[in-house]
């Protein structure tokens, strides 16, 4: 019973074991919810999945039903960066405690209930719960706005710091995360009260099917203005925290923190402002080219310091030779090379779409556009979860041959499949309908190739970190004994801190 | 070595997805195959109120009727000649306005349009008064022209016809003086006036539920995906319905007033013209679609001027 306590604790109250209880919940729907579509549905296997689980998918819901999973998912990946956050940015050891806490139970209540009324009938107490859940995420995010206050005295940064910090020492890389979360906050209320309007007389739909419609209503513009700010903040809070991991700090750090900020705050006003602005995608655009050179820094810096690590040993190090340490750690090298191939298959698509649309676009028939906007969206999701993984894989301490096989699997699995999936949304750029067959056949296979690669490798390690919760000195209680070691020494840092306060406040009474 | 071997398998695999793969438009040996359904048939939808669209809005739509089918090549051909013996159309190069500033020439048989009204609004293109393309002579199309004469291929004469443009087949409606149906007339006739189990209206022409041998779409694995691949092939008007082909067993997915193919094998053009946009929707889903698709209140669209392997079309009065 102590045995299961102790794995309990570390599962519930350690940053690590959260995150990868998250990762597996994610990895659970993944692989539940994953055999509903695509090639499952052609081998019959999604019957299977319906008549054992017993979900009930009336056909008329079925874009409700999408919406819920995204949710869930959304939710869970919302998590696991919060989880990333409280540990890599410095905040009072309660305040990492009850948002960790918050955010659990929220995006744990969110998922089994949101999942339920989704695809196992429409009891109305499971939507509730599953707003509650919500809700207890959203609360979560007001507490790490109020921990991650920039102007908090302790959190100034001295003149000589290498990061970026204001005049006054605020650190703006704190700043980042703390507009971020705000934006986040004011962007998920966003879709609230749209969402509220849901069973009184608001109809589901997916963003993708309102296209070509000319007159959109002020509900329809706002949850598209939604669903696009959401993916684009969880892409900067995992931008940021990266940036976090490779200590990013220097020249390059102090341009590209203040350009993220004003990035963000762009970005999500142009999201927003669609509901009213004509112009708002200008102002999409302004900002997407303030937070995308933003995160080109972070490549330069990041790719810089491995280049120089790799070939510290090395006079003067040729092109191969700084190949070669460029890439030996793929996953850090991963992080950034995601972010730049993120460019050929989402923002170039995005921007190819904006300027060719009534030329191109809109020649095709509404279907091709549709597939062309869904796939660079999912290719965008998929990326920050490859680089999730190449985080969290790295805090697993993977290391050697292991580490070398899961981050080039992710990195050739996924830019494959998100490669061949952007050939095949774009397929009527190079082929007729009439001839597409055997690029359709290509592509698809490759799309399923990749994909299966990286979640047979996201299986194995998860059942690595399963198997390991049943060792006794597993790798699970060095994380555990590392983090609660980190939390002493915080927590004693903390008490002497305010030993010290105290001791200042008698001083000056008794003068 | 074991690195060699997991690079070859792994070359191997993707080179047998690059192997050729037949396409829609150079299938031309497939047989003949009768599916017993009379393709001049036309039902009577009666008056009266149903459940519109995906969230069930009722809506009241008069008397018409409507073919039982799509439009088959054969019957499109014949059009074709007699109206070029009419004069009413001709053979020849079409200007092919795709947007603004883009015109194609195509070559194919075309005749004469109105125009539409125009609105102006943002991202709509104006539809003028002149000729227009009705079908495009290239690739995927089953006649053949000689001599001043379509004729249909042998294999396809029971096929719908695609390759046309809403053009194309307004123009063939016009001339029988009929008409292509409004959306509302066309979802009717898919899905009746039924309330299923669930409180809603059906949701596929022939009921709840859609497996394989129910329609044509993407990966139902139906006689012509065994035979062409995965994306198939547009199957014969009516061929689901109910009969066994060499060994293929279909489901009778015939629609509540007796209309086949209201789901699957080929989109199929409305005669809406919706305000402030030039976009011409379609329903139904077609052989390169998933299931999703086939459900009774999706719509494609594209310009009037587009064709395709799996855009056809069927009439109303």
């Amino acid at each position: 019973m102590k045995e299961l306590a102790k794995r309990f604790d570390y599962l519930f109250r350690s940053t690590r074991g959260l995150a990868l209880v998250a990762i597996a919940a994610v990895g659970i729907v993944t692989a539940i919810w994953g055999t509903l579509s695509g090639p499952m549905v052609e081998w019959g296997v999604r019957d299977i999945t319906v008549k054992v689980l017993g979900m009930d998918l009336v056909q008329a819901d079925r874009e409700g039903r999408i919406i819920m999973l995204y949710h869930t998912i959304a939710m869970t990946v919302v998590a696991i960066e919060v989880y990333f956050m409280t540990e890599i940015l410095p905040m009072k050891r309660h305040e990492q405690v009850i948002i960790n806490a918050t955010i659990t139970i929220g995006y744990l209540t969110a998922i089994i209930f949101g999942l339920f009324f989704g695809y196992f009938g429409h009891n109305f107490a499971y939507h509730g719960l599953f707003l509650v859940g919500q809700s207890l995420v959203f609360f979560g995010g007001i507490l790490l706005v109020a921990a991650l206050w920039p102007w908090k005295k302790e959190y100034l940064l001295p003149e000589d710091s290498p990061y970026a910090r204001t005049k006054n020492g605020v650190n703006i890389e704190r700043a980042a995360f703390f507009v971020m979360a705000i934006a986040t906050l004011v962007s998920a209320t966003w879709g609230a009260v749209t969402g509220s309007f849901w069973a009184n007389g608001h109809e589901t739909f997916l963003g993708e099917d309102l296209i070509r419609i000319p007159h959109k209503t002020a509900l329809q513009k706002a949850i598209i203005g939604h669903l696009h700010i959401m993916l684009t903040l969880i892409a900067v809070a995992i931008t940021l925290i990266v940036g976090r991991w490779m200590d990013f700090k220097g020249k390059l750090h102090k341009w590209a923190m203040p350009i993220m900020i004003i990035g963000t705050i762009t970005i999500t006003f142009g999201a927003l402002s669609i509901v009213w602005m004509e112009w708002a995608h200008s102002t999409i655009y302004v900002g997407s080219v303030f937070v995308m050179f933003s995160a080109l820094l972070y490549v330069i810096f990041s790719w810089d310091k491995l280049i120089k690590e790799g070939t510290a040993d090395i006079e003067k190090p040729n092109f191969f030779q700084k190949i070669k340490a460029l890439t030996d750690d793929p996953f850090k090298f991963g992080s950034g090379w995601q972010m730049v191939f993120m460019n050929f298959t989402v923002s170039g698509v995005g921007i190819f779409m904006a300027i060719k649309l009534e030329e191109i676009f809109r020649v095709w028939p509404h279907r091709e556009e549709r597939i062309t906007l869904t796939g660079h969206w999912h290719i965008l999701s998929g990326i920050i979860a490859t680089i999730i993984l190449f985080y969290f894989m790295d805090l697993s301490g993977i290391k050697g041959k292991a580490r070398k096989w899961a981050g080039w699997t992710i990195i050739i699995g996924s830019d494959l499949a998100f490669g061949a999936a952007t050939v095949f949304s774009m397929k009527r750029l190079f082929v007729s309908d009439t001839a597409q067959q055997p690029l359709v056949n290509t592509t698809m296979l490759i799309m399923d190739f990749g994909l299966a690669a990286i979640l047979v490798l996201l299986a194995i390690f998860l059942g690595w970190r399963l198997i390991d919760l049943f060792a006794k000195d597993g790798v699970w209680s060095d994380e555990f004994a590392a983090e609660k070691q980190a939390n002493a020494k915080a927590d004693l840092e903390a008490q002497k801190q305010k030993l010290a306060e105290i001791q200042a406040t008698l001083d000056e009474v008794s003068k | 070595m074991k690195k060699m071997i997991f690079s070859l398998l792994l070359i191997g695999l993707l080179a047998t997805a690059c192997a050729p793969a037949p396409n829609v438009g150079a299938i031309n040996d497939l047989p003949y195959v009768d599916t017993g359904v009379d393709t001049e048939a036309w039902a009577t939808v009666p008056a009266g109120d149903f459940l519109f669209g995906q969230h069930d809005h009722v809506t009241y739509v008069d008397e018409f009727e409507i073919m039982i089918t799509n439009v088959t090549v054969e019957q499109y051909a014949n059009y074709l000649n007699e109206a070029i013996a009419s004069g009413d159309i001709s053979v020849g190069e079409f200007d092919l306005k795709v947007a603004e500033e883009l015109t194609l020439q195509k070559e194919g048989a075309g005749g004469y349009y109105e125009g539409d009204p125009f609105d102006a609004y943002k991202h709509e293109e104006e539809i003028e008064e002149g000729d227009q393309l009705f079908i495009a002579m290239e690739d995927g199309l089953r006649m053949t022209y000689e001599n001043g004469i379509f004729t249909t291929m042998d294999a396809y004469r029971n096929h719908p016809v695609t390759m046309v443009t809403w053009f194309g087949a307004n123009a063939y409606c016009e001339y029988y003086d009929t008409r292509l149906p409004l959306e509302v007339e066309w979802e009717k006739a898919a899905r009746g006036t039924e309330i299923t189990e669930n409180g809603h209206g059906r949701p596929f022409a022939w009921g709840t539920e859609i497996h394989g041998n129910y329609a044509n779409y993407y990966s139902s694995a139906d006689l012509f995906e065994k035979m062409y691949g995965k994306l198939g092939n547009t199957t014969p008007v009516g061929f689901y319905n109910g009969q066994t082909y060499e060994g293929y067993e279909t489901h009778d997915s015939v629609s509540p007033y007796g209309l086949y193919d209201m789901g699957g094998n080929v989109w199929q053009w409305m005669g809406d013209d919706h305000a402030d946009q030039h976009y011409r929707h379609m329903r139904g889903g077609s052989f390169y679609t998933y299931e999703v698709d086939l459900r009774v209140w999706k719509f494609n669209s594209a310009g009037p001027t587009h064709y395709a392997p799996e855009i056809g079309f069927r009439c109303a009065q």
